[in-house]
């Protein structure tokens, strides 16, 4: 026996080795294929051109996120854009024809693909997950190694199962100590993007780990997990712990019985052993952290709620330089702007980073017996079918619409508006997704992203407020 | 997917890092479910201006509009090119549009995969020599270089010859215009014998049988 210390990185990849041919990439097997609308139906026709089945119909799962509407049952029924709509039947054709699961619009489990792998126990520990989608990172918050791929290697897990794959660098984070009042996981991510920039972690599986990150849920590491991408990362991982056994205990495709107990045992071996090596590592103290609001259109462009709009002399080479003046303009920001003076339009609460229910449960707490500021245009899109029926059971949409806010039906919605949801030219939007690239919520909309309680809060006031500042008032009040 | 070895082609110079594949090719075209046609949508909201009533104009001062610059086959950015979405459109946009060589001095990893996918070489320059190529692409729009994948070199006419890394099964793929697929099957015996033992391995499946 080996007694070489591992990392939860390198176990889960071993034993997922099928082969590995001499100068080529390692051929690693796929546990779990998630599928979508938006990059699979060229890969089906790819198999069908070739005459090739799909290979493993009980490993891949697929749901419609993308293009759905969010407005009501009915739209999302009768598709107005017959682009997206014929997008939609190609994938249910498709389903058909190759035997996979699909949740469908109106299923009760259906929601964005990141939100339903682990909502069902299909996302488990130790897993290989795959999807053609950049954020299925999400999923290594479970301690599995799972990564976004492109739709040519949609068709290649189709037909084998398995992909090429050189192996990537380990990057462990380590953020110690006790979280500051009113930062959540969202801010420890973006303050990692900050930190080491959005190519920071090319190249690299990235576990995340220390005592900040172990006291987090299962929703908020998967926030954490799921913009590991925004660094640059191939992937993003947590090893699993009874936070992770407690939430998949009892899920629809968790095991059960002796399996379970079986399971739990192989899990408590996933962990990174002892004296394990990293290709790179960085340690944070997690009493640093402030709340975070992004100012340009990178996630890496961010400061924190009590800070400014950096100016160019902040900006640490030519090319950040080039790229800050760039965002200073299409974001209609002055460098020196305190970010609690800046104005929003629109408030967008959702996503597979901050759609879950605890996103939900936070920002309600903060909006509970207030309403949205006068011209504010403010909806909460739950990631999943789950997720809304929970938040209604505890009558949180309640809270939502006595306060202004729109209650949606689930879907990626205004995270990159390939539905109707998108934001106008110049309107400016405090949103809980992942990504502020010019025209990613729609062609001259201009994102900040923030925590949910924090885009609660801009709702409420119309600006950016310190969600610190505004606990301990609410709390003095009580 | 089209073999590759020497290319000689004028280059579109875009001075800028991060360029991310929601820029590359914006959301409203990830709609079709074609594999064609992308070329046209390609950097689509910096390459038209969309605010012109009735119709849609080029912006004439982006690069690819300017007329000195048609026909080029080489893009050259900064660093992180293909960041974000995962969406292989960027590269199908990118190809479409008739480029069949990106250099930059880093490429996002997923864009590096889907462009290697459809036979586009990601040449990998260091800062500096990006911004020689870069400067000259600019002063000059008839400025050609030469990439030979082969010889893993960038060259061009005024002395500029440069190496570039590129991991030796990749580049055997891009010269021999190779289809991945096909290549894994050629280990189909080793995966029908792992796939038997690893089916055996519960917990990776995704839907658990009840015990």
């Amino acid at each position: 026996m080996s007694t070489t210390p591992k990392t939860l990185f390198e176990k889960v990849w071993q034993q997922h080795v099928v082969v590995e041919p001499e100068g080529e990439p390692t051929i690693l097997y796929i546990d779990l294929h998630l599928v979508h609308e938006v990059t699979s139906p060229q890969a089906f026709d790819g198999l069908r051109l070739a005459g090739r089945k799909l290979r493993r119909p009980d490993r891949t799962i697929a749901t419609v996120d993308h293009n759905v509407p969010t407005t009501s049952a009915y739209d999302r029924l009768h598709i107005i854009d017959q682009v997206s709509a014929a997008q939609v039947n190609a994938l249910r054709k498709n389903c058909a024809e190759f035997g996979v699961e699909f949740f469908d619009v109106q299923d009760s489990s259906q929601g964005i693909v990141h939100m339903i792998g682990p909502e069902l126990g299909a996302t488990k520990p130790g897993m290989t997950i795959v999807c053609g989608d950049s954020h299925t990172s999400t999923h290594g918050a479970f301690g599995a190694l799972a990564f976004g791929i492109g739709t040519s290697e949609v068709e290649h897990v189709m037909a084998t199962q398995t992909l090429p794959q050189s192996n990537p660098k380990t990057f462990r984070i380590t953020v110690d100590g006790e979280l500051p009042f009113g930062v959540t996981a969202k801010d420890i991510i973006l303050d990692i993007i900050g930190k080491i920039g959005t190519d920071g972690a090319t190249g690299h599986v990235i576990e995340y780990a220390g005592s900040a990150i172990r006291s987090l849920s299962m929703e908020g590491r998967m926030t954490i997990c799921n913009m590991s991408i925004e660094a640059g990362a191939r992937a993003g991982m947590i090893a699993p712990d009874e936070i992770t056994f407690a939430y998949l205990m009892g899920r629809r495709f968790s095991p059960q019985g002796k399996a379970w107990d079986e399971a739990v045992a192989h899990w408590r071996t996933l962990p990174t052993d002892e004296g394990a090596v990293f290709d790179r590592e960085l340690h944070i103290d997690a009493a640093t952290l402030a709340p975070a609001v992004t100012w340009g259109t990178s996630p890496g462009m961010h400061a924190t709620i009590d800070g400014t709009v950096p100016s160019l002399e902040d900006a640490k080479t030519e090319a950040d330089r080039k790229s800050f003046a760039r965002a200073y303009e299409y974001m209609g920001l002055k460098p020196g702007t305190p970010i609690e003076e800046i104005g929003i339009d629109t408030v967008f609460l959702g996503s597979c980073t901050n759609g879950r229910i605890e996103d939900l449960r936070a920002a309600a707490a903060v909006v509970k017996g207030h309403h949205i500021a006068t011209k504010i245009r403010a909806m909460v899109v739950p990631g999943s079918q789950a997720v809304k029926r929970q938040a209604e059971e505890e009558g949180l949409d309640e809270i939502f619409k006595s306060a202004g806010f729109e209650w949606r039906e689930p879907g990626c919605s205004m995270c990159l508006g390939m539905n109707p949801d998108i934001l106008q030219p110049g309107e400016r939007c405090a949103s809980t997704s992942n990504r502020n690239f010019e025209g990613r919520q729609g062609r001259g909309g201009r994102t900040h992203l923030v925590s949910p309680e924090m885009a609660a809060a801009a709702a409420i006031t119309g600006h950016f407020t310190d969600i610190r500042k505004w606990k301990q008032t609410e709390g003095a009040k009580r | 997917m089209e073999p590759i070895n020497i290319l000689t082609s004028t280059a579109v110079p875009l001075p800028l890092p991060n360029i991310d594949t929601d820029q590359i090719i914006p959301k409203q075209f990830l709609k079709r479910i074609e594999r064609t046609g992308y070329g046209e949508f390609l950097f689509f909201d910096w390459r038209y201006d969309l605010d012109t009533p009735d119709h849609v104009e080029e912006r004439k001062d982006f690069v690819l509009n300017k007329p000195e610059y048609k026909g080029a086959q080489i893009l050259i950015a900064e660093r992180n090119f293909g960041c974000g979405s995962s969406r292989e459109h960027a590269a199908w946009a990118i190809n479409q549009y008739g480029f069949r060589a990106v250099i930059a001095p880093t490429f996002a990893d997923i864009f590096f995969s889907n462009a290697g996918k459809n036979g586009i070489v990601l040449a990998r320059l260091t800062e500096e020599e990006v911004q020689i190529l870069l400067d000259r692409c600019t002063k000059n729009p008839k400025h050609k270089i030469t990439i030979n994948l082969e010889k893993q070199t960038v060259t061009d006419e005024l002395g500029f010859n440069a190496h570039f890394d590129i991991d030796p099964f990749r580049k055997y793929c891009l010269l021999n215009g190779l289809d991945d697929i096909g290549l894994t099957l050629r280990h189909a015996e080793s995966l029908d014998k792992f796939e038997e033992k690893h089916n055996k391995d519960f917990w990776s499946a995704p839907k658990a049988a009840t015990a």
